[in-house]
């Protein structure tokens, strides 16, 4: 049930005064709320659960911890 | 595809696993929260390449497992009324309540509909203004930003065939009441990522102080799972007491601010009967009274209901993290995916129906 998906902005509009968008997933477009990130922009991405985006993933922060574990993980080769 | 692929890399895995080995040194009994944190660990096998110093044990957090056998029982007793269309994630619909379940309602001609979200069932509410249409909103804070919102849409449509049965649950009272509880053996907590991505991680700090305990925000990769332990392992060996962030590229301390504001403002707290484990004081959430009308529990009188659990089924400990599901007599004889006895064997993120899928009873 928890289980959210990311999914790539690709379009963004409004339905009912209710910010809706295009969301990509690999392939997959469905219609999805972005009322609860109300800062997005096309090419964004989004984490999405039962249809609403819960917040946009952070390029930089994911970034630097995969930076992280891959340096973590490659301890024992370097040392 | 991005920010799935990465996180699912075998030798950035193997290299975690080996970094987790290097770093323990002592027994220690983890619990992850959220049931699809137990569904990754079981699909990727994560239990087995893990050192057998590390207990995982699986905690209550789905919410299709807690959802009360009352509950369950108005669904059926609402769905089976004529002028209703019932709607409702798919995985509630196989739940067995005291008689049957919302397939079998279904089976008997009524109209009962899966909907991959609650705006979806507005839909069918502007479509059917002649019908009575009912959402199952259940779930936990994450599911909560999406039922809030299909309540003030409803509003904003002048909707008045629309309604929520509600039955919300929130993980850090929950929390509470297993490292309260005399039988605890939890030593460290992964807290569940996608909770935090709505309320973020504040509630979580009281907590681990209180109980004396590491907690690790984590998220539902296996390299996401395995840096939630390496991180909470580290805290256990070091004796250290922090509430740390395993999953920052979408989790914050403040969480969605957005989605928190137009929660308080539909739904107010209130005492939860979780299935299996009994009430937990303030462990959901109704609706306001102001949102009477948008109730179903104020919109249909559903007569008295005397539930009736299955005598066999302990998912009550299981989703206490008391006994695996592999120590229950009944798994994967009596008790099945295709002939559940209890929700833990229904619902895909509960601990029996991972541990069955994933063949952890061979």
């Amino acid at each position: 049930m928890c289980l959210a998906v990311p999914g790539k902005i690709i379009e963004i509009y409004e339905t009912n005064s209710l910010l809706m968008g295009k969301v990509d997933f690999g392939g997959v477009v469905r219609e999805t709320c972005l009322a609860y990130v109300p800062d997005a922009k096309v090419g964004d991405y989004t984490i999405i659960h039962v249809g609403f985006a819960l917040n946009l993933i952070d390029e930089k922060e994911a970034m630097e911890t995969l930076a992280l574990l891959e340096e973590i993980s490659n301890q024992d080769l370097t040392e | 595809m991005k920010y799935l692929n990465e996180y699912r890399d075998s030798n950035l895995v193997l290299g975690m696993i080996d970094e987790i080995t290097r770093t323990i040194r002592q027994k220690w009994v983890i619990m992850e929260i959220c049931g699809g944190q137990t569904h990754s660990i079981m699909k990727y096998g994560l239990d087995q390449l893990l050192p057998e110093s590390i207990e995982l044990v699986h905690g209550p957090g789905c919410p299709v497992c807690v959802t009360s056998l009352e509950m369950i029982d108005k669904a059926l007793a609402i769905a089976s009324q004529p002028e209703v269309i019932f709607t409702s994630y798919g995985d509630m619909l196989r739940v067995p309540g005291s008689q049957g379940d919302l397939f079998s309602v279904r089976a008997s001609g009524n109209d009962v509909r899966v909907v991959y979200s609650s705006l979806d069932a507005i839909k069918i509410a502007q479509d059917n203004p002649d019908k009575k249409i009912v959402f199952f909103a259940i779930g936990f804070e994450t599911t909560a930003p999406a039922n809030a919102m299909s309540v003030l849409q409803a509003q904003k449509l002048g909707l008045n065939n629309f309604s929520l049965l509600v039955s919300q649950v929130r993980v850090p009272p929950a929390m509470h009441a297993i490292l309260g509880s005399p039988n605890n053996r939890i030593q460290g907590f992964l807290a569940a990522g996608h909770v935090c991505t709505v309320m973020g991680y504040w509630e979580y700090v009281p907590i681990a102080q209180k109980y004396k305990i590491p907690i690790v925000v984590t998220g539902f990769e296996p390299v996401d799972i395995l840096q939630g332990l390496l991180f909470a392992i580290r805290e256990l060996e070091e004796n250290k007491i922090d509430v740390e962030n395993a999953y920052s590229r979408v989790v914050n301390y403040e969480g969605n601010q957005a989605a928190q504001k137009i929660i308080e403002r539909v739904f107010e707290e209130c005492d939860q009967k979780w299935r299996g484990i009994g009430n937990i004081p303030k462990s959901g959430w109704r609706l306001k009274t102001e949102f009477n009308g948008y109730n179903a529990e104020e919109q249909f009188q559903v007569s008295e209901i005397t539930p009736i659990e299955s005598q066999l089924c302990i998912s009550g400990e299981i989703l206490q993290g008391l006994i695996k599901p592999v120590d229950c007599p009944a798994f994967a004889n009596q008790c099945t995916p295709e002939h559940p006895l209890g929700a833990t064997m229904v619902s895909s993120e509960g601990a029996c129906a991972a541990y069955y899928r994933y063949g952890r009873n061979l």
